[in-house]
């Protein structure tokens, strides 16, 4: 059996006597939405830190190409195509729109132990990170400072940084969070766009969302992932129901 | 306005160059002005580290001391010629950047500031130990170095216009060096290490480079201070000089190399004037420049912004 892109073998995290990560096990292919739900405290966020590298499981295994890259740390995981965006915008505010995204586009261009030439006329980079500000509809906006941005903006940028990584996989922490149906929408049909070309996985709160985009539903309550399947199937899931949709449309 | 922060120094050069020839070219006030592009030099290197990378230095006189040392060492075993001991001094400067970097930039923040704090007071204690050097009273050179075997530096005019040759020197190589992409990686790093990891950058062989870039400078800083004195004593390493170094650098402004530059001739100027006023003058310095903190938030490179 040829391997997934992404896979989750059995993780588990605790903290202190607390285990946040139960037994996750998880896989992701090119041109598919993953999607991760769960009530707030399941843990999505603690399990998004240890795919990307940010905290490292107490056991269990991250594979990602084929590859072990548990060990890995987030800048050794990004270099390698995996690529996140984070549930809190974070970009670099003092530098523009089209520098934040040139940064992830010289992170992979070549040597960035490069002293004399100034970083901000290099064509390449630049050229590079104004077609990922397209692709996100951006790039009206390049040359203003990031901090500048609305916060929808935000997120667009985000994922444009993200792009410009040419990543094989996205790890998507909430790229809808705090922004309005206007902007949802556009955000929408942007990763709609994208999934053809990368593996998405999508943690994100806005339901009608998660239904429109996924390909499949895992949801995470108490660390534990408690259903997996096509949106349909989750929707039907009595215990999915009890522990999370019911509530959010109540 | 980025023609602002190359016009300003470029005025300031230009003043230099011509200060020997309206009234400063007494001793007295070649001496000071000498002093203040040294500090300038070495102000400049601080601003890599605390403006660019984000690296508080309260160690950063030490580098200083390390390159004046390495100009007494040479001299005690008759070294001096300029083309020897700059290259060996600015190289063990780099080296104990290296060796002492590496330490401290696996912290960061206040643990970052005592580590080079730490490494500092190592350095002082060991110049003052250094009884064939003078101990704690220092070491008088036998003369300055020689440069291709002549006594040019002795020349104050030609000393004068060393000391500008190197402080436009750095000036220009700091600017470069903070626009390149090695210094995006830096600037990344200090506004948003997360972002700068999550596309790939582990920021610690960036800021040990830049640690041992400003070293380097420092080291060469140093060299030039011993000459300006003939004199070289602990009292270059302590941390009240590092803070001094830190203060000009803050004083200037953080946006650039140019904060450093204006502030280390401020504060060499301001302090030389005071100092000729009254014998207290640390009573109007000090809290002088705690009102500059509080009114300036951007230094004086950000005042002549706003004006």
């Amino acid at each position: 059996m040829a391997e997934s892109l992404l896979e989750l073998r059995s993780l588990r995290k605790s903290f202190g006597g607390l285990a946040v990560t139960r037994d996750v096990s998880l896989s992701l292919s090119t041109g598919e939405i993953h999607a991760l739900i769960g009530p707030n405290g399941a843990g999505k966020t603690t399990l998004v830190h240890q795919v990307s590298g940010t905290l490292r499981p107490d056991s269990g295994q991250v594979r990602f190409e084929g590859e072990d890259v548990t060990r890995l740390g987030l800048a050794a995981r990004a270099r390698r195509g995996l690529a996140r965006s984070f549930q809190i915008t974070c970009i670099i505010p003092g530098f523009s729109a089209l520098e934040n995204v040139a940064l992830a586009v010289q992170a992979r261009a070549g040597s960035s132990f490069r002293f004399f030439r100034p970083a901000g006329r290099e064509a390449a980079l630049n050229g590079e990170a104004m077609e990922a500000l397209r692709e996100v509809g951006l790039h009206g906006r390049a040359d203003l400072p990031a901090g500048a941005l609305s916060h929808g903006e935000k997120r667009q940028l985000e994922l444009a940084i993200a792009l410009a990584m040419r990543p094989r996989a996205l790890l998507l922490d909430e790229p809808l969070a705090g922004t309005g149906p206007e902007e949802a929408e556009r955000l929408i049909r942007i990763l709609s766009a994208l999934k053809p070309r990368y593996g998405i996985l999508l943690i994100e709160h806005d339901m009608p969302a998660v239904f429109a985009l996924a390909d499949r539903i895992s949801v995470l309550a108490e660390g534990r992932v408690i259903a997996s399947g096509i949106p349909a199937e989750i929707r039907a899931d009595a215990a999915v129901r009890a522990a999370y949709l019911g509530e959010e449309e109540g | 306005m980025r023609w602002r922060n190359a016009a300003l120094p470029l005025l300031i050069f230009a003043a230099l160059a011509l200060a020997p020839f309206v009234g400063f070219g007494q001793g007295h006030s070649l001496t000071l002005l000498a002093r203040a592009m040294i500090f300038g030099m070495a102000a400049i290197s601080l601003s890599l580290l605390v403006g660019g990378a984000g690296l508080v230095s309260l160690g950063h006189a030490a580098l200083l001391g390390v390159g004046a040392y390495a100009v007494v060492v040479l001299d005690h075993a008759r070294v001096t010629e300029a083309l020897v001991v700059m290259p060996v001094a600015i190289g063990v400067a780099a080296l104990f950047a290296l060796l002492t970097g590496a330490v401290a930039i696996r912290t960061s923040g206040v643990h970052f500031i005592m580590i080079t704090l730490a490494f500092g007071q190592m350095a002082f204690f060991t110049a003052s130990s250094l009884a064939i050097f003078g101990g704690d009273d220092g070491y008088t050179l036998y003369g300055r170095l020689e440069l291709g075997g002549s006594r040019l530096l002795e020349n104050r005019l030609f000393f004068h216009f060393a000391c500008l040759a190197l402080l436009a020197g750095t000036w220009l190589l700091v600017e470069a060096l903070l626009r390149s992409r090695f210094g995006r990686v830096l600037r990344a790093a200090r506004e948003n290490e997360t972002r700068a990891r999550a596309v790939g950058f582990a920021p610690y062989p960036f800021r040990l480079a830049a640690y041992v870039i400003a070293g380097a400078i420092a080291g060469l800083a140093g060299v030039m201070l011993a000459n300006s004195a003939e004199f070289v004593a602990p009292a270059y390493l302590t941390w009240q000089r590092s803070g001094d170094l830190l203060f000009m650098v803050i004083l200037g402004g953080l946006a650039g190399p140019h904060g450093a530059l204006m502030g280390a001739l401020a504060f060499v100027l301001i302090e030389e004037w005071l100092s000729h006023l009254t014998e207290h003058w640390r009573l109007i310095f000090g809290p002088l420049l705690i009102l500059c903190v509080f009114f300036m938030r951007d230094g004086i490179a950000g005042l002549l912004r706003r004006g």
